[in-house]
């Protein structure tokens, strides 16, 4: 519809016709369906009896996915007429079919025809049940792990961003630094585990000062490189006009190299992710780790799937957090990857 | 350095009008290239008047940007001496700027603190904000405070830097072939507004620059450089007055000493 077409009418100017967008509303009907579907089809078919103990939060699983149909189909309706919730909802609803076909075909595989072995593959009831039930262990678990990782990944960046900037600025450094960083660095921190545990009062100081480790390598390495890539033009600049030596590390080298920085930053962060699921699964006695491996432990295969989707968020959150401050402070950058 | 940093203190206050002398005396300068001394300056002597626009005009790679490097202080000469107003040149000093090729604008700053560079690096940019607005008007470029290097043309980046260099009040300002990767028009309205800026300002100013007709139309004095090693050549005297012409018949003439002594005359 041209917006010229009403020019006749000054009415129209007062209060516009609602323009209701097809594309959207035919997006968002189709994910409604899929997810009416699914609803439809976890409430409607019969479960098939596994074992003695009967399946919990199942109506409750239903009553959620019809729930959530219900939102969409809402959702759809306010997103036709209202241009901000249409544009997203258009995005997304072709995800929103994939999923909804997901879930609907892992609910019949586990809790309808009982094709998949049953305590390793659980039913999406039950990972409902997991939430709704050990939702303060798994908590708590998270506060650890993040406690833990803050910590080590703190500590590493500060150290390996101090020592990138020493060595990338001083030759002398550079000379006593470089075989250590070369000899040390790709250890896996991973294989030093065993080693810290006896050398360390705690299991958490022990897992702190590897998560640090691992973060401190690939900071290090590449504030270095960052520091030691400055173009030299730059120091000619800031020298001409009087700058002294402070002003040529903290305002030339260290804003130039930060967008490597960042890349180390980046990379010490995955490092770190690992670090720290492997130290708590060996000795830390607590945190996301951990509870994977006593789910395991215990064949509780539902909580661990539970686990590891919250570890999947809480690591893709800290990834984007660090893409944010880069894109904050590093925003002079053109053409940069978005997370 | 401490003493060079008062001087520059006591300086800014008084109006920028005045240059300072160069006294270049036997500069003779070699790189290190594996292990081989490589000469590229041949004992130079030359004398810079208080004020005066002297350019320098040599085949590209003759080593003429390496003087410049050696009068901003930023190497100290293998040989010779060269002083400004009568002190020898030991360091680099705001009171000698440098215009670089290249802009060289640090791609993390705005174009405001960009050029507030050297009134930050000597810690006087809590007092002086002002100059900082005054450099940027003087080369047209106020309303480009919040931009990013990035956004701006090769012209514009390069009158920031001309800014940047301008806001220390320099007595001697050091042009290294400043509008050599411009565009030919804005080369034109650049020189023009160099020679302007001189006029007005009165600093000493040391340009370098392969293009003939730059150097003769903003010059009072050019001096040919030889190959290198870099050896002065000739001295070609250019005492039209401001402001000047370009289609002057004088200039044509020069302009064929000046490709004379660069060897290039048949071709002219």
């Amino acid at each position: 519809m041209s917006p010229f077409e009403q020019t006749g009418s000054a009415a129209s100017f007062d209060r516009p016709p609602l323009q209701v967008d097809g594309a959207v509303l035919a997006r968002g009907a189709l994910a409604t369906v899929a997810w009416t579907a699914v609803a439809a089809s976890v409430t409607l078919l019969a479960n098939r009896k596994v074992g003695f103990a009967e399946p919990l939060y199942v109506d409750q699983t239903n009553l959620g996915l019809a729930a959530w149909a219900v939102l969409l189909a809402i959702a759809t309706t306010i997103g036709a007429v209202w241009p901000p919730l249409g544009a997203r909802l258009g995005r997304a609803a072709p995800w929103l079919v994939v999923l909804a076909l997901f879930v609907g075909i892992w609910d019949l595989l586990t809790a309808k025809l009982g094709l998949l072995p049953v305590p390793f593959f659980a039913p999406p009831s039950s990972l409902v049940e997991v939430y709704a039930e050990d939702w303060p262990r798994l908590g708590e678990s998270v506060l650890h792990s993040l406690r833990l990782l803050a910590l080590g990944f703190l500590f590493g960046t500060i150290s390996g961003f101090v020592t990138g900037v020493a060595i990338g600025w001083s030759r002398g450094l550079g000379y006593w630094v470089h075989p250590v960083l070369r000899f040390l660095g790709p250890i896996p921190s991973t294989a030093l585990l065993p080693m810290s545990f006896f050398f360390f009062p705690s299991s958490f100081s022990a897992a702190i000062f590897l998560i640090a480790l691992a973060t401190w390598f690939p900071v290090t390495v590449l504030t270095w490189s960052g520091v030691a890539s400055v173009d030299k033009a730059y120091y000619d600049v800031a020298r001409t006009l009087g700058a002294r030596r402070s002003f040529l590390i903290f305002k030339v080298a260290i804003p130039a190299a930060l967008p490597h920085v960042f890349v180390g930053l980046f990379m010490g962060l995955g490092a770190s992710f690992s670090v720290l699921v492997a130290a708590e699964m060996m000795g830390v006695k607590s945190g996301l780790g951990y509870y994977l491996q006593w789910a395991q432990g215990w064949a509780a295969y539902a909580n661990m799937y539970g686990a590891l989707i919250v570890m999947a968020l809480i690591f893709s959150s800290l990834i984007t957090l660090l893409f944010a401050a880069r894109d904050r402070l590093l925003g002079w950058q053109k053409d940069v990857v978005k997370w | 350095m401490v003493a060079a940093t008062l001087t520059a203190a006591v300086d800014r206050s008084a109006p920028a009008s005045r240059g300072a002398d160069l006294a270049i005396a036997g500069v003779s300068h070699a790189f290190d290239l594996e292990g081989r001394p490589l000469p590229v300056l041949d004992d130079i002597d030359l004398n810079v008047r208080a004020g005066e626009f002297v350019a320098l005009l040599g085949p590209s790679g003759c080593g003429k940007s390496t003087l410049l490097r050696l009068v901003a202080g930023l190497e100290p000469p293998t040989q010779g001496r060269i002083a400004a107003a009568g002190e020898l040149i030991t360091a680099p000093d705001p009171s000698r700027v440098v215009v670089f090729q290249d802009p060289t604008l640090y791609p993390w700053r705005t174009v405001w603190r960009n050029v507030a560079l050297g009134l930050e690096a000597r810690g006087l940019l809590a007092t002086q904000k002002g100059r900082v607005d005054d450099a940027l008007r003087t080369v047209g470029l106020a309303g480009f405070e919040r931009a990013f290097p990035r956004q701006l043309s090769g012209g514009m980046a390069q009158r920031a830097a001309l800014a940047r260099a301008l806001v220390n009040d320099p007595s001697v300002l050091i042009l290294d072939e400043p509008l050599g990767k411009l565009d030919s028009l804005t080369r034109i309205a650049m020189q023009t507004e160099i020679a302007e800026l001189w006029r007005q300002r009165g600093f000493t100013t040391l340009l370098v620059t392969h293009d003939v007709e730059e150097a003769l139309f903003l010059a009072q004095r050019v001096i040919v450089l030889s190959e290198r090693p870099a050896r002065i050549k000739a001295e070609i005297v250019n005492d039209l007055p401001y402001p000047r012409h370009r289609g002057d018949p004088r200039l044509a003439e020069l302009r064929g000493q000046a490709l004379a002594h660069l060897g290039l005359d048949a071709s002219w």
